[in-house]
């Protein structure tokens, strides 16, 4: 039908993309995680399994990941809890100012992350927002030192952050569900709220569960909010990935702790992406 | 003959399950419903005909509850229903595209009304079965909706509705998503269906011999107000407005002045006792005979020249110019070429007196009496 030419201009940009960007530097990578560093920090390019033992040995590292996933978990939970009102709400009752609070909720991803990050600090700091309005009503006498530089401070970032990401698919699939099926419920009996859980909640699952996969996965892997806003005790896995990759020169290590990571992430996704097929009847 | 006569709205041996009082609806500025005055009698099979747009599927759902009035009232038995939201009103609902729930099986689907109800499971069960076995869909109990075809959707559909034993059962166009062979079939068993369980129906479509087979009694909606309520028989052999006669069947708008007894259009004339004055008149093709050995007395003869004809299997349409623009449409079962003049005959009794209908229509309606074939 078509060319041979036609048929490769159109198929090898996209192939040689995804191996120049994708195929080889995971391949190095994974070749790192097998390789160690000298005492004089020079990688030896010899086989070992160090590495993986390693992470699983020292407790830090395991530790951390764990946190990392009750941290993810936490603002999975909240995402959830704030996007599913929000989508629900806007899908069935906002009738004409459906457009703009739609707007309002993607606008924020406008906004640089960092700049939102920023601003969180800003508010939560010992001189913010937060603690000079808490001691000005004298509901406190002395800053509250947890709000900042602690998980919590990284969970709530986090949850603001990614909130938008569970909207997104939980409000499309709400969008989807035929209208006729909430008055067919109605019709038989069903009460506005006996038909939300039989009927609205089974057919938005899929959307939860792609809603809390992206919240899960994006704040897993997130490095700036513990930067900027964990203190030592809300320091998160890519944290520990990023200082192996720099100052403490250890790339074998860290490439091992990423595989670890994406690992991880693979079998979360290909969970979820089951799930969802289960929960999806068209 | 005098003003023809809308028969009531109401049979008067059965009592009236159902009374639409003054119903009226507007979307906006837009009124889709005026005054509609209908009642349902217990055990009835009503059909709200009409084309899309009169209001039809409107006034269905003001009776279900998915839409509220703009004024009047909606009353089961004695008690109003219109202040009831839908999932109080002991109605249900076929809906047009089914409305099955994708994520439940055909069995839960059909139960659904019952366990909403919190009946016990045992009760439940047993119904459902029922049910099903009533639409013969015992085999796909299991089944979700999607794996099923269109008509069996259907008599899931119809099952969930009447397994939760409503007084009133509505139908919303539910029979045309399907093929005609299917369709045909379905009307049947809908019928019989009704007929059986000794609910009410309220049948909403726009085809008209969908609603001359399965109903009872038909009210034709027209641009959202009742344009007559009656039987298919006497919808049909009395239409009360040109309209009607027009949107049931075919038929020969005549339009003529009436002057001591007797109706003149064009060349023709007849006795009537219809009021002095223009009149309208409707004159099945059917009632048009080839005037043969058994020309009745006091028979309208005439003489007219063949135009066409077309063959519609058990019948032949064939039109005929009787005097200039005076064209009518004659049906006959006798099947041979029809060419040149013929002597056609009508019994004054056939000449229906309907009323005007008013614009827009009128516009339509007067052409239409020229070419009669045409349809609204």
């Amino acid at each position: 039908m078509f060319s041979r030419a036609y048929r490769a201009a159109i198929t090898v940009p996209p192939l040689l993309w995804v191996a120049v960007f994708l195929v080889v530097p995971y391949a190095l990578l994974f070749c790192y995680s097998f390789w160690s560093v000298s005492p004089s920090q020079a990688i030896v390019h010899s086989w070992t399994l160090d590495n993986y033992r390693r992470l699983f040995e020292v407790n830090v590292y395991l530790q951390t990941l764990f946190r990392s996933m009750w941290i993810a978990a936490r603002v999975t939970i909240f995402s959830l809890l704030l996007g599913y009102p929000l989508a629900y709400y806007l899908s069935f009752y906002a009738g004409k100012r459906k457009e703009l609070l739609y707007q309002l909720v993607i606008i924020p991803l406008w906004v640089s992350y960092l700049v939102r990050a920023y601003a969180w600090k800003t508010i939560l700091g010992s001189d913010g927002v937060l603690n000079t309005l808490l001691q000005y009503v004298h509901l406190t006498k002395h800053p509250l030192e947890f709000l900042l530089y602690s998980p919590f401070a990284v969970v709530l970032t986090l949850t603001h952050i990614y909130t938008p990401f569970a909207f997104l698919p939980i409000y499309s699939s709400l969008e989807h569900i035929p209208r006729n099926l909430v008055e067919a419920s109605h019709d038989l009996g069903a009460s506005p709220f006996q038909t939300f859980w039989r009927v609205i909640i089974p057919l938005s699952i899929p959307g939860v569960l792609a809603g809390a996969t992206f919240a899960f996965v994006l704040s897993l892997g997130d490095f700036l909010a513990p930067l900027l806003l964990g203190g030592p005790s809300g320091i998160m896995i890519s944290n520990i990935v990023v200082s192996l990759f720099g100052a403490a020169y250890n790339w074998p290590l860290g490439a091992a702790i990423s595989f670890c990571m994406l690992a991880l992430v693979l079998a979360l996704l290909s969970l979820s992406e089951n799930l969802e097929k289960k929960w999806s009847f068209r | 003959m005098s003003e023809p006569a809308i028969p009531d709205a109401t049979p008067a041996s059965a009592p009236a399950l159902l009374t639409i009082r003054n119903v009226a609806k507007s979307f906006g500025k837009t009124p889709v419903l005026r005054d509609i005055s209908l009642q349902v009698a217990e055990g009835e099979f009503l059909t709200i005909l009409g084309e899309s747009g009169s209001g039809k599927t409107t006034l269905l759902r003001i009776i279900a509850g998915f839409e509220s009035a703009s004024s009047g009232a909606i009353l089961m038995g004695s008690a109003r229903l219109d202040n009831l939201p839908p999932y109080r009103r002991r109605v249900n609902t076929v809906f047009q595209h089914y409305a099955l729930f994708p994520h439940l099986t055909v069995a839960e689907n059909v139960g659904y009304g019952l366990k909403i109800a919190r009946l016990p499971k045992p009760e439940v069960a047993t119904r459902v079965e029922l049910a099903l076995e009533m639409v013969k869909m015992t085999p796909y109990a299991g089944s979700k909706p999607s794996k099923i075809s269109g008509g069996q959707q259907q008599r899931i559909a119809l099952a969930r509705a009447l397994v939760n034993r409503p007084r009133l059962l509505l139908l919303d166009e539910p029979l045309s998503a399907l093929d005609a062979n299917l369709r045909r079939q379905m009307q049947v068993e809908l019928k019989s269906l009704q007929r059986e369980v000794g609910i009410s129906f309220v049948f909403v479509t726009h085809d008209q011999e969908e609603a001359m087979v399965m109903s009872d009694r038909i009210a034709l909606l027209r641009m959202g107000e009742l344009e007559q309520v009656a039987s298919p028989r006497e919808i049909y052999n009395r239409p009360a407005t040109a309209y009607t006669a027009q949107f049931i069947g075919h038929t020969n708008l005549l339009s003529g002045e009436v002057k001591d007894g007797v109706a003149r259009c064009q060349s023709l004339s007849w006795r009537t006792g219809w009021r002095e004055g223009p009149g309208l008149f409707s004159l099945r093709p059917e009632n048009i005979r080839l005037a043969g050995t058994d020309g009745g007395a006091g028979a309208v003869r005439f003489r007219g020249r063949i135009l066409r004809q077309a063959f519609h299997g058990a019948t032949e349409l064939i039109q005929v110019e009787c005097s200039e623009g005076l064209v009518l449409s004659v049906r006959t079962t006798r099947r041979e070429d029809w060419n040149g003049d013929v002597d056609l005959e009508f019994s004054p009794a056939d000449a229906v007196p309907v009323r005007p209908s008013e614009a827009p229509q009128s516009q339509a309606l007067q052409s239409q009496a020229l070419h009669p074939e045409g349809r609204p």
